[in-house]
């Protein structure tokens, strides 16, 4: 009931929202540039692109996208080599199609996780004082470290499989969910309802549940999208940097990784992936901001400011 | 104010406990031998058993960390596996260029973000305040080293305006030292400037409401003083705040910078030791740039209550 209460703005706010594109229908010659309703609905266009050509990759790729071919190396783009051919004459848009899975994978994967583990540390912190002293130390020690070194220690250390890329891309992403669930449970658990629900004697795995989670759903969404915008560069830099997954794999950050040499002769190995991968991070920030303004205006101005 | 600063500081002391901890934790909880994984694959028994008496690795854990963070107190982060160098030689060898970086693009960043973000949220609404913010997510998104990349195709060899690559110290005349570092240092500020302008445009944004900003006009002030004495100053801290958080980001950004650039500093070592697997050295700048990181955001912490008498916790 009292979660019911708090979570209803938020829908209603979604509903006007939901509603808005149809009043403005009639309204879309008048395409200002600073129109912030048009971004959103190109970033979805976007993500949306890249999401199919990462799932029918194996249907799409007009070549297998490790295959490769002595006699067409660093082909320029062209009707049979859309992006053209890498130093090993495999074609750079199958690869880039294939790449995309990568980075979603990552992407995605680090959100869910970082969520999954980050939840449940967030609320037990937010909740019991002597806990969150020590874990908020723990997390303040982990956000002193740069992700990006604490990533290419992790997988110089376990080896450069998916997975592990993913836990490494993952953990440094941690600390900034429990933070964001701790500071919801902060302030919510002052809250009347809170309080009546401790007075009647609710149980506290039930109060947790029932009470205080609900309200970390709307800013976990909006964190989950930037955090999987991070994980995406962060992979695209590791792979970059000879970090990431082997280099068997087309992903993004390979990609261009394998294109550094030949820069001078052949900037499509760099900027064709890069397109891609800047397109995706730019459509999944935009739609993330989109989020966060939608569903809690308060919230946009405690993140800025 | 002493006792402030003396907690400030009390308080950073945990943090590196915990960073020194997590990478302690880090190489013995990797599942594997840990000598095997810091020697490779090509490594002899010999090596391996070397490798485990340096580190201890025969000793209870609890030993280990006292004589691991003893060594490191003592400015012993243990010698590269490849060259036998001490770690902290080599990371002298490379600083002035990644220093020479950071602070071309700390001066960038700080001259170009805090006019623009200052311009948006007196402009709230307009163009130039929607230029910036578009400015500022492009920023955001477009990773490092395309940015770079970008930048090289542009002015080095569409323009040739710069060299490609490559780095100069300043020691060799500071002409060739500028054509060099201003490329780099650019890119590297991109991130900085979208994250700070943005910071300075909410800060303004939330301070240009208050009753003193309407006296100050009021009394005829200027707008540049108004905005720059009075407004700015009072949005400092958050500001400041993102200054320092964004540092972690700036140091993940330096790796990428001076590979794209080929810049001979701690982001190209960082890069070789990822090829060689030189776990030490890797260590060693994780818990140097951590440690830089926290006494940046303490000096931050200690020059709040300077900017702004009214903060004492």
């Amino acid at each position: 009931m009292a979660a019911t209460r708090n979570a209803s703005p938020a829908a209603a706010e979604v509903d006007e929202a939901a509603a808005e594109p149809v009043i403005r229908r009639g309204f879309l010659p008048r395409i200002a540039i600073g129109d912030l309703k048009l971004a959103p609905t190109i970033a979805a266009v976007c993500l949306l692109v890249i999401v199919v050509a990462a799932l029918l990759a194996p249907l799409i790729a007009p070549y297998d996208p490790i295959a490769m071919n002595p006699m067409e190396r660093l082909a320029p783009s062209s009707a049979t080599h859309l992006f053209g051919t890498d130093a090993y004459g495999r074609d750079v848009f199958s690869r880039t199609l294939y790449g995309a899975q990568v980075s979603l994978i990552v992407g995605l994967g680090a959100a869910f996780v970082a969520v999954l583990v980050g939840l449940p540390l967030g609320l037990f912190a937010g909740f019991f004082r002597w806990l969150d002293a020590i874990l908020m130390r723990i997390m303040d020690g982990l956000m002193a470290i740069p992700a990006v070194l604490l990533a290419i220690a992790i997988v110089s250390l376990a080896g450069s499989s998916l997975w592990t890329v993913l836990i490494a891309i993952t953990i440094p992403e941690i600390p900034r969910v429990v933070r964001l669930v701790r500071s919801v449970v902060l302030s919510a658990r002052e809250e009347p309802y809170v309080e009546a629900a401790i007075a009647v004697g609710s149980s506290l795995p039930k109060i947790m549940w029932r009470h205080l989670m609900p309200n970390t759903f709307a800013p976990l969404i909006v964190q989950g999208t930037y955090v999987c915008a991070s994980a995406i560069l962060t992979e695209a830099i590791l792979s970059f940097l000879g970090a990431g997954i082997g280099t068997e794999t087309p992903s993004w950050g390979n990609i261009m990784s394998e294109g550094r040499l030949y820069f001078q002769i052949k900037p499509g190995l760099i900027f064709w992936p890069g397109l891609f991968l800047s397109l995706c991070i730019l459509s999944i920030n935009i739609l993330g901001d989109t989020a966060r303004d939608v569903m809690d205006p308060r919230l946009g101005k405690k993140r800025e400011a | 104010m002493l006792a402030y600063i003396a907690r400030r500081i009390l308080a950073s002391v945990p943090v590196l406990v915990v960073v020194a901890l997590f990478v302690f934790l880090l190489l013995r909880l990797t599942p594997g031998d840990p000598a095997a994984i810091i020697a490779g694959d090509m490594a002899t028994p010999e090596q391996l058993d070397r490798i485990r008496t340096s580190l201890g690795l025969n000793e209870p854990l609890v030993t280990q960390f006292v004589t691991w963070s003893g060594q490191l107190l003592s400015g012993d982060f243990g010698r590269s596996l490849i060259s036998r160098t001490p770690v902290l030689t080599l990371i002298g060898q490379r600083l002035e260029p990644t220093l020479s970086l950071a602070l071309m693009t700390m001066l960038f960043t700080l001259v170009l973000s805090i006019p623009m973000g200052v311009i948006a949220a007196w402009r709230h609404g307009s163009l130039t305040d929607n230029a910036v913010m578009a400015i500022s997510v492009l920023g955001f998104s477009i990773p490092v080293f395309v940015t770079g990349y970008i930048l090289i195709q542009l002015f080095a060899i569409d323009l040739r305006l710069f060299p490609v690559q490559g780095f100069r110290s300043i020691g060799d005349g500071l002409g060739p030292f500028l054509a060099r570092i201003v490329l780099p240092a650019l890119t590297l500020a991109t991130i900085y400037i979208a994250l700070i302008a943005r910071m300075t445009r909410a800060a303004m944004l939330n301070v240009l409401d208050e009753d003193y900003i309407r006296t100050a006009r009021a009394k005829g002030l200027s707008e540049r003083i108004v905005l720059f004495r009075h407004a700015l100053r009072n949005a400092a801290v958050p500001i400041l705040t993102v200054i320092g958080t964004g540092f972690a980001l700036m140091i993940s950004g330096v790796v990428v910078t001076e590979s794209v650039f080929n810049i001979p500093g701690l982001g190209r070592l960082t890069v070789d030791a990822i090829l060689a697997r030189d776990y030490p050295v890797i260590q060693a700048l994780i818990l140097l740039t951590s440690g830089i990181y926290v006494v940046i955001n303490l000096l931050i912490d200690i020059s709040y209550a300077f900017m702004d008498p009214r903060i004492r916790y």
